[in-house]
């Protein structure tokens, strides 16, 4: 589903190169996880599988079902089933949540040739959404993100990812700023959307995460590259170890 | 926001600075000469059948502005105007004044469905015309069809037609164009005309003194609701003519009336002038929400053209517990030049100003208010939102004061401003002045940028950029658009997005 070839890309303000050669291939179904110490290039990853401008690929390609998506910007890669859940979800004043995912929804849906969503049948959906989530509908009425907790803001980019279905979900450090309760509802909300034709990446510090999402595999990256790839136990071997170890093998 | 997708479509129909309203019809005309001369004063009073007493009001108006200079405080930068190269009056020849409806000439007609405003099909709501099944399908058709709004429509000098006035004066309120009122209700007239703006006021005011040609008067007696919401169209035609519009409204003794003004005009590389005075009075316990959707034609995409908006907008909550409040959307015009006030005088008034000015292209906004604190226990609001794109230059300029009598005075005000692009400019101007201690005055200000965290988060969920922005600034302004009739808030939530069209990327 996702195959990232050599790809090197760079900031484009001041020319900082951080990824640099990555592979990576996840096959649909398939929950792969990252893993690696802070600047090794994780966020980045996302922001440039999402499309983001602030960055530019000087080489290599990443296939998205065979296609490569460079030339896509972010809302043409959101409405070809690419998601991504932010680490820091931003506010966006006076635009009720609601309001905003019914936009988002039917946007979606239009990009793929269908009717908007009738309005009845857009509030059940919302409703089952929130509540596998135990989220209340009053929070949907407030403006998107502003002034929700860190756990709400959470829960809110899984409710986002559940209502528009996509096939490659990258969640972006999905566990930081959750206690334990809201980690096992974000973890149970991912969980019950795996299926054989949709894919995770699952960028994460901790351990902590994969005990609730256990990944198919797990890739280790340092400096912008994959380092060393494995399944589950890697993460374990992580935990109990720390990355010097890898980083010292690869060095 | 059921206007997002709306706005978007359409922005999308239109070419980058095509402006929707900017046709011209060919009509044929009754104009004055060129020029502003005491004869040319005389011509448009008699024109309009004036008695005396006006006339003597406008010369004196005349004589007065001749000796003032043009103000140049405001932060707007134009060639001057050469004010002898202006028409003062064009008159539709076919209607002279306002009509009843099979009167007025079907050119005219056309403009205003053009324009989207139902002259038409008010009337037939109002049973005036007898209806028919074709008819009627052409009323399910309009947006209006939830509430009812009675039109005043003025087309360059005159009013030539005002809907729904039989139902209205039912319940006793007067709704009519300026120069029918001078005619047929003088003595309120008289009473009022220049009570809240003086002649004397400013350049603009006192040339509008001396040459205003119409404008709606509205007449709401002691302890009415008016039945429906009034609205009056502008409509700039005539190429190198001024408009001059006077408007006054009266609210007595516990009456209410909800009135909205909107503007358009042809697209041309000369700039027009519009110079506006309109005046509110609202007695004991009276309330007055006075509504402006401003699109007058902006000028090109290089700056050529677009109509000079210098208006003059007061308010004077002259009763106890009186209140009143402007709403205004700001989109149109070259230069604007617009500051709608309150005079809180009566002990409990108090008054409102919301705003959405919104400036792309080369245009440049000076718009704020005035909020004079004289009675007791007073309390005024001011909300602004501020959006500059492209070139444009957008200041809030405002002014709070409390005299020594306002004990607890209270004004709360917040000013925001939302840049989009790097070329545009927001400036925030404030003057607070308070001669008495137990004034509270609280003021909030801020500008930012949309972010391209922001846009990149909202088209990550499959938004497009145009859209995404819509989104943005439509949740930026909401504060503001929820303050206008319902009819009318998702028309101004369409025209902002057109506004911006082009502003991107």
């Amino acid at each position: 589903m996702l195959e990232i070839k050599n790809l090197h890309a760079r900031i484009v303000d001041d020319g900082t190169e951080i990824i640099r050669g990555l592979n990576l291939t996840v096959k649909a179904g398939e929950v792969a996880a990252i893993m690696g110490p802070n600047g090794s290039g994780k966020s980045t990853l996302s922001y440039i599988l999402a499309g983001r401008e602030d960055y530019e690929v000087t080489e290599g390609d990443i296939l998205y079902n065979g296609q490569s998506i460079l030339e896509m910007d972010p809302a043409e890669r959101a409405t070809s089933g690419i998601f991504l859940a932010f680490q820091y979800p931003m506010e966006i004043p006076g635009v009720a949540t609601m309001e905003f995912l019914k936009v988002a929804m039917n946007e979606q849906r239009k990009a793929r040739g269908e009717e908007p969503l009738k309005i009845p049948e857009f509030l059940k959906r919302v409703k089952e959404a929130a509540a596998s989530l135990s989220m209340d509908m009053a929070m949907l009425k407030r403006p998107l993100n502003v002034g929700f907790s860190g756990g709400e803001k959470k829960r809110a980019e899984i409710l986002q990812m559940k209502l528009l279905e996509p096939k490659l979900c990258v969640l972006d450090e999905t566990d930081s700023g959750l206690d334990i309760d809201a980690l096992k509802i974000v973890s149970d909300g991912v969980n019950a959307l795996r299926s054989p034709d949709r894919a995770f990446l699952v960028i994460t510090h901790y351990q902590r995460l994969l005990e609730h999402i256990v990944p198919d595999s797990v890739h280790v990256l340092y400096r912008g590259q994959v380092i060393k790839s494995g399944d589950k136990s890697l993460a374990l071997d992580l935990e109990a170890n720390g990355y010097a170890g890898v980083i010292g093998q690869a060095a | 926001m059921p206007a997002v997708q709306d706005t978007i479509d359409r922005v999308r129909k239109i070419d980058v600075d095509q402006y929707k309203y900017g046709f011209q019809t060919e009509i044929a005309v009754d104009k004055a000469p060129k020029g502003l001369s005491e004869d040319i004063i005389r011509f448009i009073s008699a024109k309009k059948d004036e008695p005396s007493w006006m006339l003597e009001w406008r010369l004196e108006a005349y004589r007065r502005w001749l000796t003032l200079e043009e103000p140049t405080w405001a932060r707007v930068n134009y060639p001057k105007i050469d004010f002898q190269d202006i028409y003062y009056y064009a008159a539709p020849k076919s209607t002279p004044g306002p009509t009843s409806l099979s009167d007025v000439d079907p050119e005219i007609l056309k403009v205003y469905e053009k324009l989207g405003i139902p002259l038409k099909e008010q009337e037939i709501l109002a049973g005036v015309q007898k209806t028919d099944a074709s008819e009627l399908e052409e009323v399910s058709d309009n947006v209006y069809k939830s509430g009812r709004v009675a039109v005043d429509a003025v087309f360059d000098s005159v009013s030539v037609v005002t809907t729904f006035k039989k139902e209205l004066a039912q319940a006793g309120v007067i709704f009519c164009s300026i120069s029918e009122a001078i005619r047929e209700h003088p003595e309120l007239v008289k009473k009022y005309l220049g009570s809240v703006v003086p002649t004397s006021d400013n350049f603009y005011a006192t040339l509008n003194s001396a040459v205003f040609t119409d404008g709606s008067f509205v007449f709401v007696p002691k302890g009415v609701r008016c039945p429906m919401e009034l609205s009056t169209y502008f409509r700039m035609n005539e190429k190198n003519t001024g408009q001059f519009e006077r408007t006054l409204i009266i609210a007595e003794e516990g009456a209410y009336v909800s009135y909205l003004e909107g503007c358009t005009a042809p697209q041309r590389d000369e700039n027009q002038l519009h110079a506006a005075v309109v005046e509110l009075v609202a007695l004991d316990d009276a309330e007055i929400k006075y509504s402006t959707v401003q699109n007058w034609y902006p000028g090109d995409a290089e700056g050529k053209g677009g109509i000079y908006n210098f208006v003059t907008k007061r308010g004077d909550c002259r009763g106890h517990r009186s209140k009143i409040s402007w709403t205004q959307v700001e989109t149109g015009s070259a230069i604007t030049w617009k500051y709608p006030s309150c005079i809180l005088r009566g002990d409990d008034s108090s008054g409102e100003f919301y705003s959405i000015a919104v400036s792309n292209g080369y245009q440049q906004v000076d718009s704020g208010t005035k909020m004079i604190h004289l009675g007791k226990n007073t309390s005024s609001r001011i909300i602004s939102k501020g959006i500059a794109a492209g070139f444009s230059q957008n200041t809030y300029r405002g002014q709070v004061s409390a005299h020594r009598k306002a004990t607890n005075a209270r004004n709360f005000t917040n000013c925001d401003s939302l840049l989009i692009g790097d070329q545009c400019g927001a400036h925030t101007v404030p003057y607070m002045e308070a001669k008495n201690s137990t004034a509270q005055f609280e003021h909030e200000a801020t500008t930012s940028k949309i972010s391209e965290d922001q846009k990149f988060y909202v088209m990550q969920r499959g938004i497009p950029e145009e859209e995404a922005i819509a989104l943005i600034v439509n949740g930026f302004v909401k504060d503001v658009i929820q303050q206008l009739p319902m009819e009318f808030a998702v028309e101004a939530q369409k025209l902002i997005g057109i506004s911006l069209e082009g502003s991107v990327g």
